[in-house]
């Protein structure tokens, strides 16, 4: 991966440029709500990558509570931290497209409430791993992430199985999509994911370095202690 | 127009901002590891 880093780098840069392009110049205008409508390919995708992000994290706590694997634990906090990132951006945007379109910037509908909840519970989980010293707390926060991953698909299915404000879906839920619109859509998810891999496998080596920086300090104390006696 | 450029700007707000905290971290860690090898 050391080796590959740069060139994903630069391929995800150019990809997040046509997604750019593809969304302010390429995608079509559409007829109801005009040139606002393009903040729908920053926000479905980042959407949809915030959900990624979050089943890594299930995927990695799961792979902690059964092996106690500390690689798996540094995997789930950096998907956590970059998926907390990504739903900020999701409940940022959102608002943002809710004012012109329906005259308000938020209102407590299911598919928004959802959304806030999960990245609550998210910001609970890096909140516990920030501020508590206990040894138990990887195992505390994998317990958290297993329940908080609950709410991914509560959020998901909302709009299918129930009357919200929030549009209904474009992909598989009885909703069209004009073909050029679909392409931009996905490429951007495809940026979005590329990018998204970069700085959780950042985060992940931060954190593998942060630890053993930490094991090397308690080393180093120890000893000294000990010469002192 | 507005709007739309208002929720680009704050998507890259934001990730940037996350990316400069990174870098930060990577800084600091970096400054610890060159203090224990000099302690060594």
């Amino acid at each position: 991966m050391k080796r590959a880093f740069p060139i994903f780098a630069v391929l995800t840069a150019g990809l997040l440029t046509y997604g750019l392009y593809g969304a302010l110049i390429q995608a079509p205008t559409e007829q109801t709500m005009g040139d606002v409508q393009r903040i729908f390919y920053y926000h479905v995708p980042s959407a949809w990558t915030a959900f990624c992000l979050f089943f890594v994290n299930l995927a990695a706590s799961i792979v902690y509570l059964v092996w106690r694997n500390p690689k798996a634990d540094a995997l789930a906090l950096a998907s956590a931290e970059v998926g907390v990132v990504f739903c900020t951006v999701v409940l940022v945007t959102g608002p943002i497209w809710a004012r012109p379109v329906w005259g308000i910037w938020w209102t407590w509908d299911l598919r928004l409430t959802l959304t806030l909840v999960l990245w609550l519970i998210y910001v609970s989980y890096l909140m516990l791993r920030r501020f508590s010293s206990s040894g138990q707390t990887p195992m505390m926060a994998a317990v958290l992430a297993v329940l908080g991953a609950l709410d991914v698909p509560l959020v998901y299915f909302s709009i299918w199985f129930f009357r919200t404000q929030h549009p209904q879906p474009v992909i598989g839920g009885g909703g069209s999509i004009d073909p050029r619109m679909l392409h931009v859509l996905l490429m951007n998810w495809l940026a979005f994911m590329c990018f998204a891999t970069l700085v959780c496998w950042s985060r992940y080596r931060l954190e593998i370095l942060r630890r053993q920086v930490e094991e090397t300090q308690a080393l180093e104390s120890l000893l000294a202690a000990g010469s002192s006696r | 127009m507005t709007y739309l450029f208002a929720a680009y700007v704050a998507t890259w707000v934001i990730h940037i901002a996350y990316l400069g905290h990174l870098a930060r971290s990577y800084a600091r860690l970096k400054r610890e590891i060159d203090e224990l090898k000099r302690n060594r």
